[in-house]
């Protein structure tokens, strides 16, 4: 049965609203300066720890991402951007039921579909903008205190990192706005976002080494046990970020294992390769290629499974 | 004939198998006032939402001005307004913030919206408040700012639930009067309620709904001949002895009741006043009052049910 009009239809406007009401809201000013304050703490490690160390680094914007004591800004992004996209998400569609609003926006003429896709929208728009201003407020502060102006390719990385931090953002938005779906107190909501966050960051790969195990069909094969482990671990969107990131950051990685190997003091090498010799951007890009759009197709499949619960709830409260 | 702009042939809901609403018929012409009455729960507002399309229709028919609400709702919601059952806005932003929202949701230009708002906005009476924030509003407040928008889409249907529950009498009237403002203006209004008294006063006709069938359907005096049989009640206030064997004596009289001292409610089957009056005064009673009882929706309602759980005893009998 075909639907008349446009499932597109009001999508702008939602959009912005929503996109108004995030910017303009106390919770969104609260998030953001928590990531900036700890940005800014992470970036002044880095900053120290480059300069003692520096020599002919070709690479020392990238280091301002990957170094610095006691957390690299990456790791404080694996770890922050969940939070707060969360935190913008986990109200997104029961607050409407709770405001009673609900009934009088569908009562428009507009379809769910905008509704709920100018939501997501505006959410990661919100966090595109955040993540922009951090992103330019870490490499300003690089230029001035270091005095090296980047290259190219270092500028091409640090990008496609921003890109991937915001897909990152997207699978927890997502994730938070199924939850607003599925549970109609936002407290419920957010601690079950809250939850299942901690749940993939922390407790899953701890629990990686026995769950491989039970699963591996033998476990006399060190290296597939290892594969195991790996496969399974990604389950984590915040394992996919770390290995994309780790990999885009260090143009010497060729493969995500080499850094795990190399911490068991083994080394991965292939025919004819000079080891720690950088590799282009497009062939970082191949390397992490699969895991990008792992966090892609973890974001559509969160969102429709939200569209689908959305599309069939009952109006009435 | 007059147009038809809601028309419901055998409309049923079920949720799991449950009849929520059992195969309604029901019209409701251009400019006319038609009033769904009936217990919390029989349906009322399920009808509602099916005949927005924001609820699936299970069985039967609805054209909503012309449109079907399952395969065209954005025509149909074009053209309707709807008011829902304690209706919520976003405390957050103003009266006339809130209108805004709905209005770029209709896709009215900015230039026509604003006159729009400010018109309909001083027509509710809101006008000195547009800039407040929703958060400060009082019960009557919403509701009447809930009309406004209807106003303010210039709609061809007003669809009102519940729009007097919980405000006080100032209130309601106030309300009643926007109610029959939007009539003159040529607006069919479907307006559902459990306070019968209330919305009596406005209704041209009314439905009345038990577990989800409509039971009773008409105008109310069209409804009183129905189910009264065309009986009258006449109140009597009278001090003197053997009053009410005397007054049982009176032709026409069919039963007498007394409530309390010198005080007769007597069920007739025409107008006996003059008779009444006689024969009080023939038995050397004093005639403190002598008044007739218009039959009132609660009457009929309350006769109703009683002669129809009656009838249910006998047939399980």
């Amino acid at each position: 049965m075909q639907r008349e009009g446009s499932p597109w239809q009001g999508l702008g406007v939602v959009t912005l609203k929503e996109l108004s009401d995030h910017l303009t809201s106390w919770r969104m000013f609260v998030l953001e300066w928590l990531v900036a304050i700890t940005a800014v703490v992470s970036v002044y490690g880095a900053i120290q720890q480059i300069r003692d160390s520096t020599a002919e680094d070709p690479f020392l914007l990238l280091r301002l991402f990957t170094r610095g004591t006691p957390l690299p800004f990456v790791a404080l992004l694996s770890f922050l951007v969940p939070l707060v996209s969360i935190g913008l998400g986990f109200d997104l569609v029961n607050s409407e039921h709770n405001q009673r609003t609900l009934s009088r926006v569908l009562s428009q003429p507009i379809y769910r579909d905008a509704l709920l896709f100018g939501k997501f929208l505006a959410g990661l728009a919100t966090m595109a903008i955040s993540l922009l201003a951090l992103w330019l407020l870490l490499i300003g502060v690089g230029l001035v205190t270091l005095g090296v102006p980047p290259s190219g390719e270092e500028v091409g990385r640090a990008l496609v990192f921003l890109l991937v931090t915001i897909a990152y953002a997207g699978v927890w938005l997502a994730l938070s706005l199924l939850l607003s779906i599925l549970f109609r107190s936002a407290a419920t909501a957010a601690l079950a976002a809250l939850g299942l966050w901690l749940f993939l960051t922390i407790l899953w790969p701890l629990m990686m080494p026995l769950v491989a195990s039970l699963v591996a069909p033998s476990t006399d094969d060190v290296l597939a046990l290892l594969d195991t482990q790996l496969a399974l671990g990604r389950i984590s969107p915040s394992a996919l970020f770390n290995e994309i990131a780790a990999v885009i950051l260090d143009p010497s990685l060729r493969s995500t294992q080499q850094s795990m190997f190399a911490q068991m003091g083994l080394m991965l090498l292939e025919r004819g390769a000079v080891p720690g010799a950088p590799i282009p951007l497009l062939q970082s890009l191949l390397v992490v290629w699969g895991q990008f759009v792992g966090l892609i197709a973890g974001t559509i499949l969160l969102f429709v499974a939200g569209y689908v619960v959305f599309q069939r709830q009952e109006v009435r409260a | 004939m007059t147009e038809q702009l809601i028309e419901a042939k055998n409309l049923t809901k079920r949720y799991n198998g449950t009849a929520v609403v059992n195969g309604i018929s029901f019209s409701v012409a251009r400019g006319e006032i038609f009033g769904l009455l009936g217990p919390n729960g029989a349906g009322k507002t399920t009808t509602i939402l099916m005949l927005l399309g924001l609820s699936d229709i299970s069985d039967g028919q609805a054209r909503v001005v012309g449109h079907d609400p399952v395969r065209e709702p954005l025509a149909v919601k074009r053209r309707v307004g709807y008011l829902p059952d304690q209706v919520g806005f976003y405390d957050n932003l103003s009266a006339a913030d809130n209108m805004r929202y709905m209005g770029r949701l209709i896709g009215l230009p900015a230039a026509e919206r604003e006159r729009r708002i400010a018109k309909a906005l001083d027509h509710v009476g809101l006008a000195e408040v547009a800039n407040r924030r929703v958060a400060t509003f009082s019960r009557g407040m919403r509701q009447r700012l809930g009309l406004a928008e209807i106003l303010m889409k210039e709609a061809q249907i007003a669809i009102l639930d519940e729009p007097t529950s919980g405000l006080d009498p100032q209130a309601t009237l106030e309300l009643l009067d926007i109610i029959r403002g939007l009539k003159q203006h040529g607006v069919s209004v479907l307006v559902s309620s459990h306070l019968l008294d209330r919305v009596q006063s406005v209704c041209d006709r009314v439905a009345l709904f038990n577990r989800g069938r409509i039971v009773l359907m008409g105008s109310v005096s069209e409804l009183g001949r129905q189910v009264l049989g065309g009986a009258t009640y006449v109140d009597i206030e009278a001090e003197g002895k053997g009053l009410a064997d005397q007054l049982a004596a009176v032709p026409g009289v069919r039963s007498v009741e007394t409530p309390r001292a010198n005080c007769f409610h007597l069920l007739t089957e025409r107008d006996v006043r003059p008779e009444v009056a006689a024969a009080v005064v023939a038995a050397g009673g004093r005639l403190m009052r002598l008044s007739v009882q218009e039959p009132s929706l609660e009457t009929i309602y309350t006769r109703y049910f009683e002669t129809a759980t009656k009838e249910g005893a006998r047939h399980a009998a």
